[in-house]
């Protein structure tokens, strides 16, 4: 193991994969010359040189269709966003073209491209920089969407990304870039998409956290621990496809679930688990499924109004005394 | 395309290099500024001073901020204006009061231009509920809808259509206002510039569709991101179209001015680049690797507020110590702002949930 910062991981991913196929390439803005808006591409230009690591104007929908005409045509574009929250700009292609091509020619197009960036809030920068986009894209057909939480799961996942034949959305976020944890150093290191991860053992009641959420379980975890309760952390890593059979295992474990989502309350991730489960576990329910999510309100600049806004440990505290009746 | 080494193969232009060649490299090339006094541009000796009092108070109300950003008062993206003050000021003062502003993120000048004063623009920058949007939008989203300055927008191009539906409105009830819509030289390689372009000439609205092209797009040079000269895009479209020297307050107000009375008697768009100069970093977090303290210094020396300052002083409109007051004044206006942000209180828990919805008491899922 060593350990590498989050923007690290997902670096030697994408440079391990560079480095062994020459159709891989990316494309976004700052992501060359600058080195990245947040340093995660820092340094491929030198390696790779100007042909596979290319800066882009601010033309999201612009280069994001053109990285679906490239992998039409047998590349393997990684598209940047510097943020999701501006690929809203690019959703056209993403959603009607790089999901549908495949299907609507009967199969004779491939579209193996990964869109990559942060997703969600990263504190203080107002409404429309905000929004975590993962469960809205899982709606989609044809997508494979992936939000992950520690630099392991970034470069496992992130290379089987890269090698997936289909589009596929990497998630990430700016306030994780700079988290350390150990990662593997196994050669060709691969996590294979779709496959979550319990990543704390316990018997009391069952968190599911994704994405930055994961670390607010967490926390909520180790209060909840010295209060003699003892969670399950499952994160699902992928948001789609999505590992059900083990969290239903875990379920039958517990009796008891909170799912933790960085999404607005609507139709989210988290309504999706909770309805899966009923339908999945509904005799081992011992209480019924709660949710932790954003409100359903626009993020507000003002620091009091957001940390109100944001998920916190202490919600997720209080869910999971409810599930357990201690209140 | 012949085939080509595959290592020679580039697709965006490069850049890096070209800072080191010994030769300063222009941001932008500024077309000649005006000869006119203010006599016969139409100004009078009050209106100039008004346009240095308001140009110096842009400029101190974010330098303040920058220190006050800096001691951890407030948080997120802090995009400075400094440099390019002429713009704000030569375009209000030259446009109707009724007239519409929107703009980008870059947006303090234009708030204190239009009526945002300096406690409510530094209480928002503070997250306060004092602030001009009442501490829920922050330093990109200042307004002041009742001076018709519908704020700054984050998505760049974003706003650009909605410039373009003010003058659809301003037509239809027949206001005989117009309208402008600022965006950065970034912008203007966003399909929405395009799209608005083409209907704002389709059905002749009347706006102004204005880039303030300051050399970058957050660390790339504009000939780095958008190909030949900005303002010929206008020739596509069959729009009338301009390029100002935005150093100058005295040529950004002279043409804006001829420019206002064209759209507004013709209700017919116009395109306009005014080439400029941004003196910090994109925001706050910015080593500026992409130009040279050279090419900074080059601009600096050419500053709009020391320019009209020079020819105050040349005209002698007013004393050593008509100066002395008028940077007290907005020294003390703007410390008097910080002071009051400071002491202002949060929005309460509950105001998260206002200014969602039109009626009383909306539905919120949970
Ligand atoms: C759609 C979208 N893409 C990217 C960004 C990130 N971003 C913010 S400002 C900026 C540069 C814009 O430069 P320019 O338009 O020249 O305006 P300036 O900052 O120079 O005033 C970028 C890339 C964004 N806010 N919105
Ligand atoms: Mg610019």
């Amino acid at each position: 193991m060593a350990e590498l910062q989050f923007r690290e991981a997902i670096k030697h991913a994408i440079d391990e994969e560079m480095g062994r196929d020459e159709n891989v390439f990316i494309m976004g803005e700052e992501v060359a010359e600058y080195n990245g808006a947040y340093k995660v591409t820092e340094g491929l230009l030198d390696k790779y040189g100007f042909r596979r690591v290319i800066d882009t104007p601010i033309s999201e929908l612009g280069f994001a269709g053109l990285g679906v005409g490239a992998a039409m045509h047998g590349l393997r574009p990684i598209v940047e966003f510097m943020t999701f929250n501006f690929a809203v700009l690019a959703a056209d292609q993403i959603i009607n073209h790089a999901t549908k091509v495949k299907y609507m020619t009967g199969g004779q197009a491939d579209c193996p491209i990964v869109f990559r960036g942060p997703n969600a809030s990263a504190g203080q920068l107002g409404a429309t920089h905000s929004v975590a986009y993962d469960s809205m894209y899982a709606q989609f057909p044809g997508l494979k969407v992936i939000y992950v939480s520690e630099p392991d799961d970034a470069k496992g996942l992130m290379k089987s990304a890269i090698r997936d034949d289909n589009p596929v959305l990497f998630m990430e976020s700016e306030q994780m870039y700079g988290l350390k944890g150990e990662v593997s150093e196994e050669e060709d290191y691969i996590i294979p998409i779709g496959k979550g991860k319990i990543k704390r053992e316990g018997s009391d009641v069952t968190i599911i956290a994704h994405g930055k959420m994961y670390h607010v379980a967490v926390q909520a975890a180790a209060q909840l621990a010295k209060d003699g309760v003892e969670a399950e952390i499952i994160d699902p890593r992928t948001v789609k496809p999505l590992d059900l059979p083990l969290i239903i295992e875990s379920i039958k474990k517990t009796n008891r679930c909170v799912v933790v989502d960085e999404a607005h309350p609507f139709a989210g991730f988290a309504a999706e688990i909770g309805y899966l489960i009923q339908r999945e576990a509904f005799d081992y329910l011992d209480a019924p499924v709660l949710r932790v999510t954003l409100p359903d309100v626009n993020a507000p600049f003002s620091k009091k109004l957001f940390d109100t806004w944001f998920p916190s440990p202490k919600q997720v505290i209080d869910a999971v005394k409810q599930v357990t009746y201690r209140n | 395309m012949a085939k080509k080494k595959k290592d020679d193969i580039v697709f965006a232009p490069r850049g890096i290099g070209d800072a080191n060649d010994g030769v300063v490299q222009k941001g932008v090339d500024l077309p000649a500024a005006t000869k006119k006094k203010h006599k016969s541009l139409g100004l009078s000796d009050d209106d100039v001073k008004a346009m240095y009092e308001q140009m110096y108070l842009q400029r101190r109300f974010e330098e303040r901020a920058m220190q006050q950003y800096q001691k951890g008062k407030f948080g997120g993206f802090l995009h400075l204006y400094i440099g390019q003050e002429a713009i704000s000021t030569g375009t209000v003062f030259a446009f109707d009061d009724e007239d519409d502003i929107i703009t980008g993120y870059r947006d303090h000048g234009w708030g204190l231009c239009r009526g945002v004063t300096s406690n409510e623009g530094m209480a928002e920058l503070f997250g306060k509920a004092t602030g001009c949007s009442k501490g829920k939008g922050g330093s990109m989203h200042f307004a002041k809808s009742e001076n018709h300055f519908w704020g700054g927008y984050g998505i760049v191009g974003g706003h650009i259509p909605i410039g373009a539906g003010f003058a659809f409105a301003n037509k239809y009830k027949g206001t005989g206002k117009i309208s402008a819509t600022f965006f950065g030289d970034g912008a203007v390689d966003q399909g929405s510039l395009h799209e608005s372009m083409n209907l704002a000439q389709l059905w002749k609205l009347p706006v102004l569709f204005v880039v303030e092209n300051n050399g970058y797009s957050m660390g790339t040079a504009a000939k780095r991101h958008t190909v030949a000269e900005i303002v010929d895009r206008a020739k596509g479209y069959g729009m009338k179209s301009a390029v100002i020297n935005g150093m100058d307050v005295f040529s950004v107000y002279e043409k804006m001015k001829e420019i206002a009375d064209d759209v507004r008697k013709n209700s017919e768009p116009y395109f306009v680049e005014i080439r400029t100069y941004r003196y910090r970093g994109h925001s706050m977090s910015d080593p500026q690797k992409y130009r040279t303290k050279e090419e900074l210094e080059e601009y600096q020396k050419i500053d709009p507020i020391l320019r009209l300052k020079d020819y105050i002083h040349s005209n002698k409109l007013m004393t050593e110590e008509d100066f002395t007051e008028v940077e007290e004044r907005v020294e003390q206006e703007v410390l008097d702002a910080v002071e009051f942000a400071d002491n202002s209180p949060f929005p309460e828990e509950s105001d998260m949930y206002d200014d969602m919805f039109a009626e009383e008491n909306p539905y919120f899922h949970t």
